[in-house]
C-alpha cells in the first residue's frame, strides 16, 4: 500500500514537519499506555497512520524499538500489531530495510497465543519476500534458526513455517543448515513442535531439491508418519500428497507406498479419517497405476471400516474417486470394485454415512450411463429414498437433476411421491424448507397432471405452517409454480384456495393470504388481481387485529401497480383514506405510505391531481426506513407483540443447527 | 463390521410423529436416547472371529505348585477382547472371562507372595490388551459435558473389573517398582494419560486414582509424567480446546505440587505460569475450575513471591465477555486473597482493584454481587484497612456511580455497606472524593475530547502526507506515461 514511498521521498515528507512530527509518537504512546484495551487497540490499529506521519527514519529508529521494547499486552492488540507490521515494509523505507520490522516479528512469534504466533508467522513470510538475498541470509535466516532453537516451544514451533519461504533464495551452505534444522524440529520432543513440523513437511518438500527430497524429507515423512501421537501421524497423510507429488513413479512406490499403506490401515481412526478425507488428492498425487494396484483395495477397507467416521469420510469421495478413474476400464472398476461396497453402505448403521453417501451416490448415474444406472443405481437410489433419515432422502431429491439427466424422472416418480409426502411433514422445519426449496424443479420435470393430484394440497399445507419461515417460503413457491404453470391454472387451483383463508380465525392464516397476494398479483395479471384479489384485500381492511390492517395497506401498495385507475380511485383510495384514520399507528403509517404511492400512480396515470389534502410529506420518505416499528410505541396492544413474535421465531430458532 | 455404532435414526423417527411441537424435539427426549447409548472401540478390527473360551480350573483348587502357571494362563486368556456393542455375541465366553477377572481380583488382593517376578510380564500385558486402545470418536460432536449425557464405555463390564485388578496390583504390598519398571515405563505412561480423554467418567476415576499410585510408586517416570501432562495441558488450551480428563489431571497435580521441595524448581514456575494460568482461558473452564484454582492456590502457599506474576497473569487473562467466568475469577481471586502476605498484596493492589472496581460495577449482577463479597472476608477487609489510601480512591468512583444507577436493589444495599464501611475506614478522604467526584468525571470527559481531538489531527496528517506522495506518484506516472507514448 505505501509500497510507492521509496527512499526518494521519505526525507522530504519527515524533514517539512517541525514541530507537528514530535506529536504523533506522543500520542501513540500515550494511547498504548491507555488502561482501556480498547483504546490501546485502536492506536495499534492506526499504526500504519503514526508511521507515516513519521516519516520512515523515524518509523526505524523510534517507532519499531518503541514496539519491540513494549511488547506485553493482551492477545488482542498483539495480534493487531502483528497484522500491521506484514504490511509495514514500504513504511520503513521499503526493501532496503525490511529487516528492521523483524525484532518486533521475532517477539511476536514466540507467544504464547496460537492466533497471535500464526499471526506473525505469517507477517514474516511475508517479509521475507521483501528481502534481498543478501539481506535475507545476514538478517532473516539467523532469525529463523534462532527461533529454531529456542527454549520454549512457541518459538520452535514458529520457525517450521518460515522454512519454505528461506530456503529457495538461500546459497548452498546456509541450505544444509535450514535442513538440520528442520530435520531436528521433526524430531523434537514436544508433539506441538512435530506436529507443526509435519505440517509443513509437504511445503518444505517442494522447495527442496529432489535428491534430498528422497534423501531427506523421505526419512522424515516415514518417521513423523509413524509417530506415538496420532495427532502427528495424521499430519503426515497431508504431507504425503505434496510428496507424492514431486516423486515418480518409482521411487513413489519403493520410498512412499509403504507408509501411506500403514496409514490406511492405522490403529487409530482419526489417522485413516485422514486418509479418507484426503483421499481425492492422494488419488490425483499418485497417479492412475497406484491408485489401482492400492488406493482401490485400502478405498474398500475405509468403506467398511469399524469407525462410523471413517466411513461417512469415504462415502463422500465415492463420486470423485469414480470421476477420477482413467476413462477405459473404468466402468469395470467401478462395476467390480467399489459397487458392491456402496450397497453395503445404503443400508448402514449410522446415519451420516448413508447421508454421506445419499449426497454423492446421484452423480454416479452420469459416469455409468443409463443402463447401468437403471438395473444397479435405480434400487439403491430407490432404497434410500425410503430410508428411515430425513437426511438421506432430502439428499437423494436434492440432486435429482444428475439422475433426470440420464434416465428421466418418470422412472422414480412412483417412489419419489411418498418421500416427498413424508419429508414434507417432517418435524424439522428446516427439512420442509428444503423440500419446499425442489417443488418448482419438481413440478416442472413431473408436469401439471400429476403435480395437481399429488403434490398440490402439500403446497397450499404449508401455507398454514406454523413456523414462519415455511410460510413465507410457501408463499414464494406459490409464485414460481403460477409462472411454470400459467395463470389459468392459478385462477383455478390456487387462488380460490388462498382467498378462502382470509376469513379464517386465525389471523395469522388471515395474514398468510396477504402475502399470497402479494407474491401471486403479478404473475396472475391484472384480471384476477382486480376481479378476485382486491375485494378481498378490501374487505379485510376490517379485520379486528391491526396486524392485518396495516398488512393490508402494505398489499394494497403493492397491488396498486397492476390496478387500473378506477380500482384505485374507486375502490383503493377509500380504504386506505379509512385506514389512514386508525387509531393504531402501524397501521395508520402503512396507510399513508401507501396512499401517497397511489397518489403517485394515479398522476402517471395523468388523472387530474385534486388529492392536495393527500399527507405526501416530503419527510415520510425520508423516514420509511428509520422508523422505528413495533415495540414499546403501544400499550400493551397486539402489534408491538405481533411484530416482536416473527421476528423471534426466526431469529430465535437459527443459530440453533437442526 | 459396522455394527460398533447403534442405529439413530430408528429413534429419532419414532418420536418425530408425537414430539412435532415445533419441528424440534425436546431436549429432555433426544438426552434420554442419547443416555442409552454406549460406546465400542476400535480394538476389534484387526481380530477376526472370536476364539471361544474354556473355562479353567478354579485358582483355588489348584496346587501351590500348579498355581502360578495357571495363574498366568488366566492372565493370557483375559488378554481375548470381545465385542460389547453386539450384546448377543459370544455370551459364554464374556461371561467365562468376566468371572476369571474377578477371579484374579481376589486372589492378588487375598493372597501374598502371589506376585512373583515372573508374573509381572503377563500381568502388564493383560492390563495393556485391555484397556489401550484408540478412544472412539465421540458421537456427539458438539458434546457440553456441563449439559449432555456422557457416552459410556460399553465394555465396561470387564474393563473395570481390568482397572480393579490393576489397582490391586499396584498397592499389592509385594508390588516392587524396581521390576514393574521393565514393563511399566514411559510407553505405558504415554498409552495410559492419553485414556484420560474417554468420555466415560467411571474410567477416568480409576485412571486417576491408578496413575496418582505410578506417580507414587515409581520415582523415574515423575518428570516424564508431568512433562507429558504438560504437553496434554498446552494442546488442549492451544490446539484442541477439547480433552474430556483436565479436572482428573489437575487433580492428581494438586497432591504433586503439594509435595514439591523448596525452592521451587525453574520448571515447576514455569509451568505455572505458562500452563495453569493461560488454562483460565478455556471454554469449558467451569468443569475443572475448582482443581485449577486449588493448583494455584498450592502454588503461592509454597512461593509468595509468585503471587504478583499469578495476579497479573489473572488479570491478563480476565473473562470479558463470560459473566460466568468472571464469577469464577474472583471466586479464585478471593482464595487468593485468603493465603496472600501483606507485602504482596501492596505489590499488586492497584491493577487488582481496579479490576475489580470493574465487576463491581458489571450489570450483571452475579457478577457484582461475588466481587461485593470480598467486604464480607475478614482477612481482606483488613487489607484493604490497611492500604486504604490507595484502595479507596480506586473504588469510589464505580461505588458511588452504582449506588445511584445499579437496576438491582440487591446490590444497590450491598454498596450501600460497603460505602459505609469504606466511610469508616477514613472519613476524611471520604468526603474528599465526594467532594472532588463531579470535578473528576469532569477531567474524563475532557481527556476524552482532547484524545478525540489529537486523533483527527493525526488523520489530517496522513491525509496531507497521503495527498503529497499521491502527487509525487502521479508525476511519476505521467512522466513514465509520457515516454511509453513516445
Amino acid at each position: 500500500m505505501a509500497g510507492a514511498a521509496g527512499p526518494g521521498t521519505g526525507p522530504v515528507a519527515a524533514g517539512g514537519d517541525g514541530d507537528d512530527s514530535l506529536y504523533p509518537i506522543a500520542v501513540l504512546i500515550d494511547e498504548l499506555r491507555n488502561e482501556d484495551v480498547q483504546l490501546r487497540l485502536n492506536s495499534i490499529k492506526k499504526l500504519s497512520t503514526i508511521a507515516l506521519a513519521l516519516g520512515v527514519e523515524r518509523t526505524r529508529t523510534e517507532l519499531l524499538p518503541f514496539l519491540t521494547d513494549t511488547i506485553y499486552d493482551e492477545d488482542e492488540v498483539l495480534l493487531a500489531l502483528a497484522e500491521q507490521l506484514g504490511n509495514f515494509t514500504g513504511l520503513v523505507g521499503g526493501p532496503d530495510f525490511a529487516h528492521c520490522l523483524l525484532p518486533p516479528l521475532e517477539s511476536l512469534a514466540t507467544v504464547e497465543e496460537t492466533v497471535v504466533r500464526d499471526k506473525a508467522v505469517e507477517s514474516l513470510r511475508q517479509i521475507s519476500q521483501e528481502h534481498t538475498p543478501i539481506a535475507l541470509e545476514a538478517h532473516f535466516v539467523p532469525l529463523v534458526k534462532r527461533l529454531a532453537s529456542g527454549d520454549w516451544f512457541t518459538s520452535r514451533t514458529s520457525a517450521c513455517g518460515l522454512f519454505s519461504v528461506c530456503y529457495p533464495r538461500a546459497s548452498n551452505a546456509v541450505k544444509a543448515e535450514i535442513r538440520q534444522h528442520f530435520r531436528s524440529l521433526c524430531s523434537d520432543d514436544t508433539p506441538m513442535v512435530r506436529r507443526a513440523a509435519a505440517s509443513k513437511l509437504g511445503e518444505f518438500a517442494k522447495v527442496l531439491e529432489l535428491d534430498s527430497v528422497k534423501s531427506e524429507i523421505v526419512p522424515l515423512f516415514t518417521n513423523l508418519a509413524s509417530d506415538e501421537q496420532d495427532s502427528v501421524r495424521l499430519l503426515a497423510v497431508e504431507a504425503c500428497v505434496s510428496i507424492a507429488q514431486l516423486l515418480s513413479q518409482e521411487d513413489l512406490e519403493a520410498l512412499v507406498m509403504p507408509t501411506l499403506r500403514q496409514a490406511a490401515e492405522d490403529k487409530s481412526w482419526r489417522v485413516r479419517y485422514m486418509v479418507a478425507d484426503k483421499f481425492s488428492e492422494l488419488q490425483k498425487a499418485v497417479g492412475p497405476k497406484i491408485t489401482l494396484n492400492d488406493l482401490i483395495p485400502a478405498f474398500q477397507n475405509l468403506l467398511k471400516d469399524c469407525e462410523a467416521e471413517v466411513r461417512a469420510a469415504a462415502a463422500h469421495k465415492v463420486k470423485e474417486l469414480c470421476e477420477n478413474l482413467p476413462p477405459e476400464g473404468r466402468e469395470t472398476i467401478i462395476m467390480n470394485q467399489i459397487l458392491p461396497f456402496i450397497k453395503e453402505l445404503v443400508s448402514d448403521t449410522n446415519q451420516h454415512v448413508k447421508s454421506a453417501l445419499a449426497s454423492v451416490i446421484m452423480g454416479l448415474s452420469t459416469i455409468l450411463g443409463k443402463e447401468n444406472t437403471i438395473e444397479h443405481l435405480l434400487p439403491l437410489f430407490l432404497a434410500q429414498l425410503k430410508d428411515e433419515c430425513p437426511e438421506v432422502r432430502l439428499n437423494i431429491i436434492s440432486n435429482l437433476d444428475c439422475v433426470n439427466e440420464v434416465i428421466g424422472i418418470r422412472q422414480l416418480s412412483q417412489s419419489l411421491l411418498p418421500a416427498i409426502v413424508e419429508l414434507a411433514e417432517d418435524a424439522k422445519w428446516r427439512v420442509r424448507l428444503a423440500i419446499i426449496e425442489y417443488m418448482p424443479l419438481l413440478a416442472g420435470q413431473l408436469g401439471v397432471q400429476f403435480f395437481d393430484e399429488k403434490l398440490n394440497s402439500l403446497c397450499m399445507a404449508w401455507l398454514v405452517d406454523h413456523v414462519y419461515a415455511i410460510r413465507e417460503a410457501a408463499t414464494n413457491n406459490l409464485m414460481k409454480l403460477v409462472k411454470k404453470f400459467g395463470t389459468e391454472w392459478a385462477q383455478n387451483t390456487i387462488v380460490p384456495k388462498v382467498l378462502v383463508m382470509a376469513s379464517d380465525p386465525n389471523y395469522l392464516h388471515r395474514m398468510t393470504t396477504l402475502f399470497c397476494i402479494n407474491a401471486l398479483s403479478e404473475a396472475c395479471g391484472q384480471e384476477i388481481t382486480t376481479k378476485q384479489m382486491l375485494p378481498i384485500v378490501l374487505k379485510m381492511a376490517g379485520d379486528q387485529v391491526a396486524n392485518v390492517r396495516f398488512n393490508v395497506a402494505k398489499s394494497l401498495q403493492k397491488i396498486g401497480p397492476i390496478l387500473d385507475t378506477d380500482a384505485l380511485q374507486e375502490e383503493v383510495k377509500p380504504i386506505l383514506q379509512k385506514l389512514g384514520q386508525d387509531e393504531d399507528v402501524d397501521v395508520k403509517y402503512f396507510a399513508q405510505e401507501a396512499l401517497s404511492a397511489v397518489a403517485q400512480r394515479l398522476r402517471k396515470l395523468d388523472f387530474p391531481a385534486k388529492d392536495s389534502e393527500e399527507p405526501s410529506a416530503p419527510g415520510a420518505d425520508k423516514n420509511h426506513f428509520l422508523r422505528p416499528r413495533g415495540p414499546g410505541e403501544d400499550t400493551g396492544k397486539f402489534v408491538p407483540l405481533m411484530s416482536r413474535h416473527t421476528q423471534s421465531e426466526r431469529l430465535g430458532w437459527f443459530p440453533r443447527r437442526q | 463390521m459396522s455394527s460398533s455404532s447403534p442405529p439413530v435414526g430408528a429413534a429419532s423417527a419414532a418420536i418425530s410423529a408425537s414430539e412435532k411441537v415445533d419441528g424440534f424435539t425436546r431436549k429432555s427426549v433426544r438426552k434420554a436416547q442419547r443416555q442409552k447409548r454406549s460406546q465400542g472401540s476400535s480394538q476389534f478390527r484387526s481380530q477376526g472371529s472370536q476364539a471361544e473360551l474354556h473355562p479353567l480350573p478354579q485358582l483355588k483348587d489348584a496346587t501351590s505348585n500348579e498355581q502360578q502357571e495357571l495363574f498366568c494362563q488366566k492372565l493370557q486368556q483375559c488378554c481375548i477382547l470381545f465385542d460389547f456393542m453386539d450384546s448377543v455375541s459370544d455370551l459364554k465366553s464374556k461371561e467365562i472371562k468376566r468371572a476369571t477377572l474377578n477371579e484374579l481380583v481376589e486372589y492378588v488382593s487375598t493372597n501374598r507372595g502371589v506376585i512373583v517376578e515372573s508374573a509381572y510380564s503377563d500381568i502388564v500385558k493383560m492390563i495393556s490388551a485391555n484397556i489401550f486402545r484408540t478412544l472412539p470418536p465421540s458421537d456427539n460432536p458438539d458434546f457440553d459435558p456441563e449439559e449432555d449425557e456422557p457416552t459410556l464405555e460399553a465394555s465396561w463390564p470387564h474393563i473395570q473389573l481390568v482397572y480393579e485388578f490393576f489397582l490391586r496390583f499396584l498397592e499389592s504390598p509385594d508390588f516392587q517398582p524396581s521390576i514393574a519398571k521393565r514393563y511399566i515405563d514411559q510407553k505405558f505412561v504415554q498409552q495410559l494419560l492419553e485414556l484420560f480423554d474417554s468420555e466415560d467418567p467411571r474410567e477416568r476415576d480409576f485412571l486417576k486414582t491408578v496413575l496418582h499410585r505410578i506417580y507414587g510408586k515409581f520415582l523415574g517416570l515423575r518428570a516424564f509424567i508431568r512433562k507429558q501432562i504438560n504437553n496434554i495441558f498446552l494442546r488442549f488450551i492451544y490446539e484442541t480446546e477439547h480433552f474430556n480428563g483436565v479436572a482428573e489431571l489437575l487433580e492428581i497435580l494438586g497432591s504433586i505440587i503439594n509435595g514439591f521441595a523448596l525452592p521451587l524448581k525453574a520448571e515447576h514456575k514455569q509451568f505455572l505460569m505458562k500452563v495453569l494460568i493461560p488454562m483460565h482461558t478455556a471454554k469449558g473452564l467451569a468443569l475443572f475450575h475448582a482443581q485449577l484454582a486449588y493448583c494455584v492456590v498450592q502454588f503461592l502457599e509454597k512461593d509468595t513471591t509468585l503471587t504478583e506474576p499469578v495476579i497479573r497473569g489473572l488479570l491478563k487473562f480476565w473473562p470479558k465477555t463470560c459473566s460466568q467466568k468472571e464469577v469464577m475469577f474472583l471466586g479464585e481471586i478471593e482464595e487468593i486473597l485468603d493465603v496472600i502476605e501483606p507485602t504482596q498484596f501492596k505489590k499488586i493492589e492497584e491493577p487488582l482493584f481496579k479490576q475489580i472496581s470493574k465487576c463491581v460495577s458489571s450489570s450483571h449482577f452475579q457478577v457484582a454481587e461475588r466481587a461485593l463479597y470480598f467486604w464480607n472476608n475478614e482477612y481482606i477487609l483488613s487489607l484493604i484497612e490497611e492500604n486504604i489510601d490507595k484502595i479507596l480512591p480506586i473504588m469510589f468512583g464505580s461505588l458511588y456511580k452504582i449506588s445511584k444507577e445499579h437496576w438491582n436493589p440487591t446490590i444497590v444495599a450491598l454498596v450501600y455497606n460497603v460505602l459505609k464501611t469504606l466511610m469508616e475506614m477514613n472519613g476524611k478522604l471520604f468526603d474528599d472524593l465526594t467532594g472532588s467526584y463531579k470535578a473528576e468525571r469532569q477531567r474524563e470527559k475532557k481527556k476524552e475530547l482532547e484524545r478525540e481531538e489529537l486523533w483527527k489531527k493525526l488523520e489530517e496528517l496522513k491525509l496531507k502526507k497521503a495527498l503529497e506522495k499521491q502527487n509525487s506518484a502521479y508525476n511519476m506516472h505521467s512522466i513514465l506515461s509520457n515516454t511509453s507514448d513516445e
